[in-house]
């Protein structure tokens, strides 16, 4: 049953008139709404006013900070409080951040896409059941196990590595990998199996040229998840690291607050740099990156 | 799509699944049980745990702080719930529009989104300061300023992300039901609470679901901005867990705490498993 000699395959559920629907939708949205611009131009306010407050209160003299509106732009700007940062391993916090990323996007990978694979291809109690048991994951608060992590950790003898941060990230960032995966896979059609395995392909085989390269987009939707996941970590970074060697950004952010102590610009000077590498990726990215976030959403 | 099961061709080995399920099953469902165990121990985090019974759970009933971090917890996630939904389903909605100005307006409302729940809190825990700060007076010494203070910046943090996903949502609405609305001459009020917001329904399960799912773990926010305060009126569950093992050594009184998240957790999760058809093993509709 092919479509390829009909001119345009009607699927049902479409409204049958494009064209004149869009110029018709045109014409009752045009109308302005003050009121949801209004409040679109409030929402921007509050958006923007303590992104401006920080980076202008960064570009303060310490001196001059206390007492200051945070509001009032800095009399003397100056990038003293940057390069106190910057002294202050600033990089070496970055590249642990890197390091952790880069290992926690490579084990959900590794891990995830086969699970994905399984669930959706086979229909037995056992796939099913796996396959809850991550569902039943999603809401696990990394609270809640905190306390045997850390027992287990100092029993493997992991306390203060990379690696006790790396593992349980990679672990929570699993569930809902594995809900995207298992959404975007859903959608491969049988009959491309079919027609691998008239060829002879082996699972495998179809696996790294059927199922990846088809799944990209869930793929990269996982990528961007769970580096986020690893961006972010606040709590096993916290609890399971000490020394100064594998700290990541997020603990040398907090550490700055005691280091630093009064000095707000310092410490504001921080947090913007914190910004900068995943902003830079969002210029670059932006439609990958808010892209693959609605998928996170829309499962 | 027949259900064809004897046909699948080139099914994988179960196997394959196996490595995810032990990583998984070690580092996050193991450690649900072992807390559990280690409720009924004592600890400090030397040596190991010794049996004692029921004396943390005793210990825990008859504190008055759980109470409390109850309430808090609670009455926090249900003003967040309600403050992050409204904005971000009109703003959602909003964005879901196709001019110009709404795609540079909505790039630039994500922008707090990419700052870390750290930076965050630490960005505001600067601007709140009484010295320096926005509003030059004690907010987050006050327990209503501490607890808005939360709330604020948890949204301020999270309605990027789910005005995307109302954005999503919204796009996805079929154009001809707003035609339909026009021509039976309904005005844009009545459009929206008649098409966009039945339509809306599944997609706020999905999002309310994360935002109360998540709002159990405002942990860094609470750490950084009021460490509990004032007092212990901002000590959520997760804090209250912290503050027993981590500042107290007492990591068996910890794990009664963690035990009561897990089952709360848990709860959350069967509501959401039904609530958002995630289990029904259904094709989900793609490319948003």
């Amino acid at each position: 049953m092919s479509h390829d000699t009909l001119p345009r395959p009607v699927k049902t559920g479409e409204p049958p008139a494009k064209p004149p629907a869009r110029r018709r939708r045109g014409h009752w949205s045009r109308r302005a709404n003050p009121l949801a611009g209004l409040g679109a131009v409030i929402w921007l306010a509050v958006v923007l006013v303590p992104i401006y407050a920080m980076i202008s209160a960064s570009l303060t003299r310490q001196d001059q900070a206390l007492g200051n509106n945070a509001l009032k732009p800095p009399a003397d700007p100056t990038l003293d409080n940057y390069n106190t940062v910057l002294h202050n391993g600033f990089g070496h916090f970055l590249a642990n951040t890197a390091i952790v990323a880069a290992a926690v996007v490579a084990i959900v990978l590794v891990l995830c896409v086969p699970l994905a694979h399984v669930a959706v291809r086979t229909r037995n109690a056992w796939s099913g059941s796996a396959f809850r048991l991550f569902l039943l994951g999603v809401a696990i608060p990394a609270q809640a196990v905190v306390v045997p992590l850390y027992l287990m950790i100092a029993k493997l003898n992991l306390y203060d590595s990379l690696l006790a941060v790396v593992l349980p990230t990679a672990a929570f960032a699993m569930p809902v990998s594995v809900l995207i995966l298992t959404g975007t896979l859903r959608d491969i059609s049988e009959d491309l199996y079919e027609a691998m395995a008239l060829d002879g392909a082996s699972p495998t085989r179809m696996l790294f040229q059927l199922v990846v390269p088809l799944a990209k987009g869930g793929i990269s939707t996982v990528v961007i998840y769970s580096a986020l996941q690893a961006w972010n970590g606040f709590l096993f970074p916290l609890i399971f690291t000490q020394s100064d060697g594998p700290r990541v950004l997020t603990l040398g952010l907090f550490n700055y607050v005691s280091q630093f102590g009064v000095n707000i610009p310092a410490l504001l000077a921080s947090v913007v740099l914190s910004g900068v590498p995943i902003f830079a990726v969002y210029l670059v990215a932006r439609r990958a990156l808010v892209g693959g976030l609605m998928g996170v959403g829309g499962k | 799509m027949s259900a064809g099961t004897a046909t699948k061709a080139g099914r994988p080995h179960a196997a394959w699944a196996l490595p995810g399920v032990l990583f998984f099953t070690f580092f996050a469902v193991a450690p649900m049980a072992l807390a559990f165990y280690l409720s009924f121990t004592q600890w400090n985090g030397l040596g190991d745990p010794e049996p004692v019974g029921l004396a943390n759970w005793r210990k825990l009933i008859d504190d008055p702080r759980l109470t409390q971090s109850l309430t808090v917890t609670v009455l926090l996630t249900l003003v967040s719930w309600a403050f992050q939904t409204v904005v971000s389903l009109l703003l959602g909605v909003w964005a879901a529009g196709r001019q110009r100005n709404r795609a540079i307006l909505s790039a630039v409302f994500f922008v707090p989104f990419l700052l870390s729940s750290t930076a965050i809190s630490l960005l505001f825990y600067a601007l709140l300061d009484p010295n320096f700060g926005i509003i030059q007076q004690d907010t987050l010494g006050s327990t209503s300023g501490a607890f808005l203070a939360i709330v604020f910046v948890g949204g301020w943090q999270f309605i990027p992300f789910h005005t995307l996903i109302y954005q999503g949502g919204a796009r996805q609405i079929p154009d001809v039901l707003y035609q339909a609305a026009a021509i039976d001459g309904a005005g844009r009020y009545r459009r929206f609470f008649s098409i966009t917001l039945p339509q809306l329904r599944n997609t706020a399960t999905t999002s309310s679901v994360l935002m109360i799912v998540g709002s159990l773990t405002y942990f860094e926010t609470v750490l950084i901005l009021t460490q509990g305060g004032p007092g212990t009126d901002t000590a959520i569950l997760p804090y209250l867990m912290y503050e027993a093992g981590f500042k107290s050594y007492d990591f068996g009184y910890a794990s009664a705490v963690a035990s009561f998240l897990v089952v709360a957790a848990t709860a959350l999760s069967l509501v959401m498993v039904r609530l958002t058809g995630f289990g029904a093993m259904r094709s989900a509709r793609e490319g948003m």
